[in-house]
């Protein structure tokens, strides 16, 4: 059984349709993001399932439980924000205790809570300090804290981690990742930013225009996505508009201008379609040798990889190479460019629902 | 070198600020300083104000429980005002903070309207409120809340209601100012950990709020101990304030020390309260708000 499902969520203000007839399922220990830009109803989302936000029709069920009508402070929930909201008038360790206090705890256990929860994000020794004593990392592991010390039955996460910078963000993704293993507690996640996802997440929801766009692991979401949206928005993809000049049984050959491209496709003759494929996926070579021909245009060193932009037989083209060493084609030069064939997916084109 | 500089730009703040220095100095410090000594000099009811100097009207006012009560009933009148203009003030604003812009532009009018109505003619329109026959107390006595009319003119709860009318804005500007600082994220933290809507108000959003409530309180609280022209009119000679007794000594028994021994005294503990307030709100909140 799934300790978190949401059957037919919808949120409605007037006639914005903010989520559209949701449906998710996340099992015990899970960790999902809903992972979208901003105004695809992932905040509203989180809120419905807090309790802040009523649904306009659809249910939340907890552990079985419908929980959609119950008040936030009976879900057992917990949540950190962006801003990490934490309460500027208490301690830190007022700040941890105060939800353990909601919960009737004695005192001397309290205190043993407490402790346990600044050891957890090692924060010991800094429980006297104010909020605005500390730096914007330890704010947020203060935050974390203080929903870990009563252990919700659901962590619910609002971009936890915007405000910190890029290091430092990554390191509070291995962390926080390593210690909700630990925990086995189930965590959702609303991020834009797609490494947060794909770092901490187990499965991960893309989200556009309110709806589920594409549910999976890390891995299938970004190596096989479904439609040139999620392509688009995880990672760079590079898009080729063709059409099919002919097919045999699983495979076709697709037009591109004058180039002709073998792909496996399970479509008709002349029907227009999209080919994605990622910029890691192609290879430089010998301008004798490859699928397509190429012309440097831009060549730039970002220090583990180089990033090329092509002028090529069937439109502009990125590619990343590691930076192995070895010499790289220079800016002007002709080049080949391969590709394995199962790396090239026809995708659905993008849907304009809005 | 270096010193000749210093002196330059030494002299310069001097300059710049000599209008005001000497603004304050001719309008406010000259006026203490002679009220002060006045307060020293003997008074004769014959002769007049002598130029011998004495300590006596200080040991009358302490040793007279006639004044005792006088500046008692002050502080009461002062701390009564305070308190229902934060028990009126918080939630109002609170209220407000959550209006369409529109809407609270207009209550922000309706709030502020009593500090742009003169003193004497919004006074003067509370007289006619209060009165045996006023509009209040024929309301009271027809809807059968009240046997007879109240005594509103000419009474402690008169002056007060009209303190509270007029010193509200001070408590909603102070207050408004800590709840724009208010993040609605940290109530719903505060709620998802368990605490219903009351528990967030007076253990969350409350707290957040006392620094600005405390300097509304301040303000609040020494404009109507200082108060004089609505105690002066609602109270008339019945009900007796600090500020009415120091007219009554300059202007009625023309007994001008012992007046300036009154003021002298209602200042310090104005300035005793105002200091002490100060620093407690600094010293509990210093950590806290900056």
């Amino acid at each position: 059984m799934s300790t978190l499902s949401l059957r037919h969520l919808s949120k409605s203000y007037g006639h914005l349709r903010i989520v559209k007839d949701l449906e998710l399922e996340v099992e015990s220990g899970e960790f999902i993001s809903l992972l979208g830009p901003s105004g695809c109803g992932k905040t509203t989302t989180l809120q419905m399932i807090a309790g802040f936000v009523p649904p306009s029709s659809g249910s939340v069920f907890l552990e079985g439980q419908d929980i959609t009508h119950r008040v936030p402070e009976k879900r057992d929930m917990g949540l950190v924000f962006q801003s990490y909201a934490l309460f500027p008038h208490m301690t830190v360790s007022q700040n941890i205790s105060f939800g353990l206090e909601m919960r009737k705890m004695q005192r001397s256990q309290i205190r043993d809570h407490i402790d346990e929860a600044l050891q957890m994000v090692r924060l010991s020794g800094l429980g006297d300090r104010y909020p605005n004593q500390l730096s914007g990392g330890q704010r947020q592991r203060v935050a974390i804290a203080r929903v870990l010390a009563i252990r919700p039955r659901v962590l619910l996460l609002d971009e936890p981690m915007s405000n910190l910078d890029a290091k430092l963000r990554g390191e509070m993704h291995v962390e926080l990742r390593a210690l909700q293993r630990r925990l086995g507690i189930t965590t959702i996640l609303v991020t834009h930013d797609q490494i947060e996802a794909m770092t901490m997440s187990d499965r991960i929801a893309v989200m556009a225009h309110g709806e589920i766009a594409e549910l999976g692991t890390p891995r299938d979401v970004y190596d096989r996505p479904a439609s040139e949206f999620v392509y688009r928005f995880l990672g760079h993809a590079n898009v080729i508009e063709g059409e099919i000049s002919s097919t045999n049984g699983n495979s076709a050959i697709v037009r591109v201008g004058s180039v002709a491209l073998p792909v496996d496709v399970d479509e008709s003759v002349g029907s227009k379609l999209k080919l994605c494929i990622r910029p890691e996926r192609l290879q430089m070579s010998r301008p004798d040798e490859g699928n397509i021909r190429a012309r440097v245009v831009t060549r730039l060193f970002l220090g583990g990889v180089w990033f090329y932009e092509l002028d090529s037989d069937v439109g502009s083209l990125r590619v990343t190479t590691p930076n192995t060493g070895a010499d790289q084609p220079e800016e002007g030069s002709t080049v080949g460019v391969t590709w394995n064939r199962q790396d090239m997916q026809a995708v659905a084109p993008e849907t304009a629902n809005v | 070198m270096s010193d000749a500089v210093n002196d330059q730009r030494g002299r310069a703040p001097l300059f710049l600020s000599l209008p005001a220095i000497l603004l304050f100095t001719g309008l406010l410090a000259i006026p203490l300083v002679l009220t002060l000594t006045l307060s020293f000099h003997v008074f004769d009811g014959m002769k007049g104000i002598q130029p011998a100097l004495t300590f006596n009207h200080y040991l009358k006012v302490f040793t007279d429980g006639y004044y005792y009560e006088l500046f008692l009933r002050t502080a009461g009148m002062s701390l009564c005002v305070t308190a229902i203009c934060v028990l009126i003030g918080v939630p109002e604003t609170l209220i407000m903070s959550r209006m369409r812009p529109a809407w609270r532009g207009t209550f922000f009018v309706v709030i502020l309207g009593p500090l742009l109505v003169s003193v004497v003619v919004r006074t003067l329109g509370w007289e006619i409120l209060f009165g045996r026959r006023g509009p209040i107390n024929d309301a009271l006595v027809s809807l059968h809340l009240v046997d007879g009319p109240l005594r509103l003119m000419f009474s402690m709860t008169g002056i007060v209601i009209v303190l509270v009318h007029v010193l509200l804005p001070f408590m909603i500007i102070a207050v408004w100012g800590a709840v724009q600082k208010l993040d609605k994220r940290i109530a719903y933290a505060a709620r998802s950990l368990g605490a219903s809507p009351e528990k967030v108000f007076f253990r969350i959003t409350l707290p957040q709020l006392m620094p600005g409530l405390l300097s509304g309180a301040i303000v609040v609280f020494t404009l109507s101990a200082s108060a004089f022209a609505t105690p002066a009119i609602i109270g008339g000679r019945r009900v007796k304030v600090v500020t009415t007794a120091i007219y009554d000594e300059f202007l009625h028994s023309m007994n001008w020390p012992l007046g300036a021994t009154i003021a002298v005294l209602l200042l310090i503990g104005i300035v005793c309260i105002v200091v002490g307030s100060n620093r407690f709100v600094e010293r509990r909140f210093k950590q806290v708000f900056s």
